[in-house]
């Protein structure tokens, strides 16, 4: 291993630098699964019903955001966002909303395809007993619904987790800024990318054993 | 709006336009040529997570794709470009952009193993036994047996995986390859038309991705046999 140092790495540079840098991104993945699930079932449920008025805004929207980078989704919002509420916001802030709008479109469809998957039998039965559209939803349909996509949900959590990261590109202070930060200031950046790396496979690697053993579980179940 | 922008000199001599058209280049570039490595390096480990008789194969594969799948794109683009070159002083030869075809196609080599293995998994036992009983070897059950209906059937997600490592080169600018993001920024910088910039490079990226879907398709329309129905798959990722 040629010249790799890791000595600077202490407590104090982790509560310094990086557990702001962490707070940050684990607040953002949380917030961004929460708003995409409830922006994401909204599209998913506009375009499942049958009304073009519904159907082609949201199709539009997702198809839209699904065929460009993320990267490219985040410099948008930092550049239009301001001019849109009429003064300057922060790149936290604009993080926050960019994958709230991001995410949505990928939780849509995997909503689609949940809400999909239960029969049809299901719906009518429902209608059967004189249930309105919203209570059919909320009581047959998407617990149901909600249950058959857990395990792609959390995997898609995990990914965001991991796409938090390129929020580099505006300058917003996540995990990864914590550690090139660090890393900057005791002139030791290889070493603090290559534990920002550890890192990040630790909690994803634990996480994705997490959700293979989860859907193991709900598969036995069913 | 004021399009004009692009027939300004961006200070080298040449318009913007002409930037934007070599900044495309690179971003096809590094999308094409790590698309050949992620095929390559994924269907090899996608086979080896198969293999009947050998488990460390099996082991090193399964490794393999955990630790290229567990580490964003962007951090693994630094390990590329500053953490390797540290340790192994040999590599600081090695352009920027041959560092990052090999980080993006690393990366994306972990989904396509994902994929093929799903592919070949998803296929009878009794086409493994058949090839066996025929006499053919491993590697011939899996090249004249196995693979052909494998890759078939992961047509679909193995489209929008190309698609997906096509937007994912715009990673790319972190480390100042001159592609399609790293223009957007820099041009939007120095000529404050943002929003001109920027809606021609996202206009540039989703043809570019509706055109590798098209050639995803008509090759998987080439490739159909007739009365082997595959079926279609769902998935998330980006």
């Amino acid at each position: 291993m040629g010249g790799l140092d890791l000595s600077f790495f202490n407590w104090d540079v982790l509560s310094k630098f990086i557990l702001k840098g962490f707070i940050f991104s684990i607040q953002l993945t949380a917030v961004a699964t929460i708003g995409g699930i409830i922006f994401g079932t909204v599209l998913a449920l506009m375009r499942l019903s049958g009304k073009k008025i519904l159907m082609y805004p949201a199709t539009f929207y997702v198809n839209g955001m699904r065929s460009i980078p993320l990267v490219m989704v985040i410099l948008w919002f930092f550049l239009l966002m301001p001019t849109l509420i009429g003064r300057p916001i922060g790149a936290e802030l604009s993080a926050f909303i960019t994958f709230i709008a991001f995410e949505a479109a990928y939780f849509s469809e995997i909503m689609r395809a949940g809400i999909q998957s239960i029969p049809r039998g299901q719906v009518h039965a429902g209608q059967a007993v004189g249930m309105t559209y919203a209570q059919n939803m909320k009581l047959v349909i998407l617990p149901q619904a909600f249950r058959n996509m857990l395990p792609v949900l959390l995997t898609q959590t995990i990914i965001l987790f991991q796409d938090t990261s390129l929020v580099y590109a505006i300058g917003a202070y996540d995990l990864l800024k914590g550690f090139s930060t660090a890393g900057k200031i005791y002139g030791r950046p290889e070493e603090a990318y290559l534990l920002a790396a550890v890192v990040y496979f630790i909690l994803c690697f634990s996480l994705s054993y997490v959700v293979k053993k989860l859907q193991l579980k709900i598969a036995i179940i069913r | 709006m004021d399009w004009q922008v692009f027939l300004n000199d961006d200070g080298s001599g040449r318009t913007y336009l002409q930037w934007m058209m070599d900044a495309w280049g690179w971003t096809l570039a590094v999308a094409g040529c790590s698309w050949v490595v992620a095929m390559v390096v994924g269907s090899l480990m996608g086979v080896l997570r198969t293999l009947p008789n050998s488990p460390w194969l099996v082991r090193i594969a399964n490794a393999w794709v955990e630790l290229f799948r567990n580490i964003p794109l962007l951090v693994q683009i630094f390990l590329w470009y500053f953490v390797l070159p540290k340790i192994f002083p040999s590599m600081q030869q090695i352009p920027g952009f041959t560092l990052v075809v090999f980080a993006l196609g690393f990366f994306t080599s972990s989904r396509i193993a994902e994929q093929v293995r799903a592919g070949i998994q998803a296929l009878p036992k009794g086409q493994r036994y058949a090839g066996m009983a025929v006499g053919f070897t491993t590697m011939q059950t899996y090249r004249y047996v196995i693979l052909p209906m494998a890759f078939r059937i992961i047509f679909p997600p193995l489209t929008s995986e190309s698609m997906n490592l096509l937007k994912n080169s715009s990673v790319a600018f972190a480390v100042s390859i001159s592609e399609l993001t790293m223009f957007a920024m820099q041009a939007q910088e120095e000529t404050s038309r943002g929003v001109e910039v920027y809606l021609a490079v996202t206009a540039l990226y989703a043809v570019s991705a509706f055109a590798v879907n098209r050639i995803m398709a008509f090759v998987e329309k080439k490739m159909q046999i007739p009365g082997f129905i595959v079926a279609t798959g769902t998935g998330g990722g980006h």
